[in-house]
């Protein structure tokens, strides 16, 4: 009897099995700030990476998600608490966690258990360094400084650059180190090189009059939004108004509630996603994320959507099982994304370096009547 | 000389903030004898409340402030009955360790209640300034003050007088300045120790929320850590004044703001944390009590 009730249960398990063949499924799993003061961050790639699941599922292809997201809190402890969560849970592939303090933390323990992580946009050099299995979609900030400065350069925006950084966080640091090499090589004189950090945040009258002084036409600001907008009110009060450079940290200020639109007014950022583009498929992206959020999908949005795509892109190719565990697809995940192109909403022709690196194009955008606008 | 007198005013308005939230920190540890870390997020519940009553609901201005103090009164007195109250007799640390959990619970209920975007907050005199230019042998140029600042110093030297006044000459004051001398003592001269210690902490609390409004008004972004950082430095502030020294808060929070923009400006924008609490430990070595403090035994 209880040989046949074995034998039943077998033949259940295979049949289900069977269902499944239809299409591989794969846990994926991430962790991201959905709270807390950089939640905006979290809860838009976790919305665009839930948008591109949704599709590829209702689509019927070959490769189905099953999608996760953890908070973090933008906090390296909890995010390894996050990830240990979504390794409970079987996570098989990794979207590592969205900004860059907290994924420094989790990408070394993607490393240390072999789970392939592709982050939307953490994008500090120290996430992927030394780690062969963790990939970025967005720019690496040290790319984003010289990017950043080659921009100004070419476009001819300014000779005489101020910086306002933030010494204690990795993700300002990284981008000011590169930005400052790059902008010397480029004849860019940096006359004003100030900095702020957690506690000392709210007045920036010092670092700005010493812009002002020193005849700085463009200050360049390697920092997220929240600090950003007090600048620009203070700048304002000061009747100081240099060009404005921002990176894509500075994405998000127009939705800050209550925020003057008219302080951001002319402000530049280098980001690699354009909501305003003409093609389809951002046009898609974005009318779908509008009726579903009630908001224009900002830079992290699209970074999350692309990361779940390419993921299915690269499962596809390398013909990967759902049964398959965690370190058998980290081996043909790290063989495909450094081998295959994708294309996505954040840039097109898109190929990774053997650390992880990607390389793309960026797009310049100037926020004209409240609003961003392609440069190019 | 006019970026240094311009720096001086940054300092003086970023002193001026942190002198008017020490204010509401040396109160209470002054009379309770307790720090009350929870006071950085009192602030924020202020803010907070101000925020919605004038950009969501419409409210004048003064009718905001007013309703976050009534707010944060019956906030301050709600946490005092339920988490300071059973900690009377108990020592020191207990209550300490307590009010890091209260500066938890209202950070993260903030979070749920107002989600973790950033707002920026209504101005509530608006953002201007006023100009003044210089044009002769000593001076040139522009300096410019900003009506928040100029209302938050005169706000702050308005609390600090009432407080002297209150402490001082009132029944009420007096039975306060009782319970922090001896608390035995005072109940024994027929003092309600329970009740005197509540008000502390209604008035403190109610500081509080003006102190919100006003650091807000200043540095306009609004978040659920808003008060958190700055109450610490304010905590510093009134640690270096000499804690429970009223004037003390006051002149505790203008030095440290002048010092952080002058080390800000003249020494490196790297090191100016640095160098404030370099310059509070070396203050400390000299007078322990604090500039205006007054030595005390104390058992910690």
């Amino acid at each position: 009897m209880r040989k046949l009730l074995a034998l039943v249960l077998a033949a259940m398990l295979v049949m289900s099995a069977a269902c499944a063949f239809a299409a591989e499924t794969f846990k994926i799993g991430g962790t991201g700030p959905l709270t807390g003061g950089a939640a905006i961050y979290g809860n838009a790639a976790k919305n665009g990476a839930q948008l591109a699941v949704d599709e590829i599922n209702a689509a019927n292809g070959y490769v189905k998600f099953d999608l996760r997201y953890e908070d973090d809190t933008h906090d390296a402890e909890k995010a390894v608490n996050a990830y240990n969560a979504l390794k409970d849970w079987g996570m098989q592939v990794s979207l590592s966690s969205v900004t860059s303090k907290p994924a420094e933390a989790t990408a070394a323990e993607n490393f240390a258990d072999r789970i392939f992580g592709l982050t939307p946009s953490a994008s500090a050099a120290a996430v992927t360094a030394g780690k062969d299995n963790v990939f970025q979609m967005c720019f690496v900030d040290p790319n984003q400084g010289s990017a950043s400065a080659q921009y100004i350069a070419d476009k001819k925006l300014a000779k005489k650059v101020a910086v306002i950084w933030k010494n204690d966080d990795v993700y300002s640091k990284g981008i000011y180190d590169t930005f400052v090499v790059k902008a010397k090589e480029l004849g860019l004189e940096v006359v004003s090189d100030m900095t702020f950090a957690d506690g000392n945040d709210t007045d920036f009258s010092v670092q700005l009059k010493d812009a002002q002084d020193k005849g700085a036409e463009l200050v360049f600001l390697p920092m997220y939004y929240q600090p950003a907008s007090l600048i620009f009110a203070q700048a304002a009060a000061m009747d100081y108004a240099p060009k404005w450079f921002g990176v894509d940290g500075m994405d998000g200020i127009l939705t800050m509630e209550g925020f003057d639109k008219a302080l951001a007014e002319g402000v530049i950022l280098l980001t690699p996603f354009n909501a305003d583009a003409k093609d389809e498929k951002t046009q898609k992206f974005v009318a779908e994320y509008q009726k579903r959020h009630g908001e224009v999908p900002n830079q992290f949005a699209a970074d999350g959507y692309d990361c779940v795509y390419a993921f299915a892109q690269a499962l596809e190719n390398s013909k990967a099982k759902g049964s398959m565990n965690a370190e058998e697809l980290c081996k043909l995940m790290i063989e495909q994304f450094t081998t295959m192109t994708f294309d996505g909403l954040t840039g097109a022709n898109m190929t990774w370096s053997k650390n992880g690196e990607v390389t793309k194009d960026p797009k310049g955008m100037v926020i004209k009547n409240g609003a961003y606008v392609g440069l190019d | 000389m006019m970026t240094f007198l311009n720096f001086f005013i940054s300092g003086i308005s970023l002193g001026s903030i942190y002198a008017i939230i020490a204010l509401g920190y040396t109160m209470v540890y002054g009379i309770a004898k307790m720090l009350n870390f929870a006071h950085g997020d009192v602030i924020m519940v202020g803010a907070y409340v101000c925020f919605y009553a004038i950009s969501r609901f419409k409210l004048p201005p003064l009718a905001g402030v007013a309703l976050a103090m009534i707010v944060c009164t019956i906030l301050g007195m709600i946490i005092e009955r339920m988490a300071y109250k059973p900690l009377r007799q108990a020592p020191s640390l207990a209550v300490l360790i307590t009010a890091i959990g209260v500066s938890y619970f209202l950070q993260n209920t903030a979070l749920l209640l107002w989600t973790s975007s950033p707002k920026v907050f209504p101005s509530i005199i608006g953002r201007g300034a006023f100009k003044f230019e210089f044009n002769n042998f000593l001076l040139e140029g522009q300096l410019s003050v900003s009506h928040v600042i100029v209302l938050t110093i005169v706000t702050c030297i308005i609390i600090m007088l009432c407080l002297t006044w209150f402490t001082g000459n009132t029944r009420m004051g007096k039975a306060m300045r009782a319970c922090s001398e001896d608390k035995g003592a005072a109940q024994l001269m027929g003092i309600n120790v329970n009740s005197t210690i509540s008000m502390t902490f209604a008035i403190g609390s109610g500081l509080a929320a003006i102190a919100g409004v006003l650091l807000c008004s200043a540095y306009p972004t609004l978040m659920p850590t808003t008060g958190s950082l700055p109450g610490i430095k304010a905590f510093t502030a009134a640690v270096f004044g000499g804690i429970g020294s009223i004037p003390g808060a006051l002149l505790g929070g203008l030095l440290l703001g002048v010092i952080e923009i002058f080390a800000k400006a003249y020494i490196s924008s790297q090191l100016s944390d640095a160098v404030v609490f370099a310059v509070l430990i070396i203050v400390l070595l000299v007078k322990p009590a604090g500039l205006l403090g007054v030595q005390r035994p104390e058992k910690v």
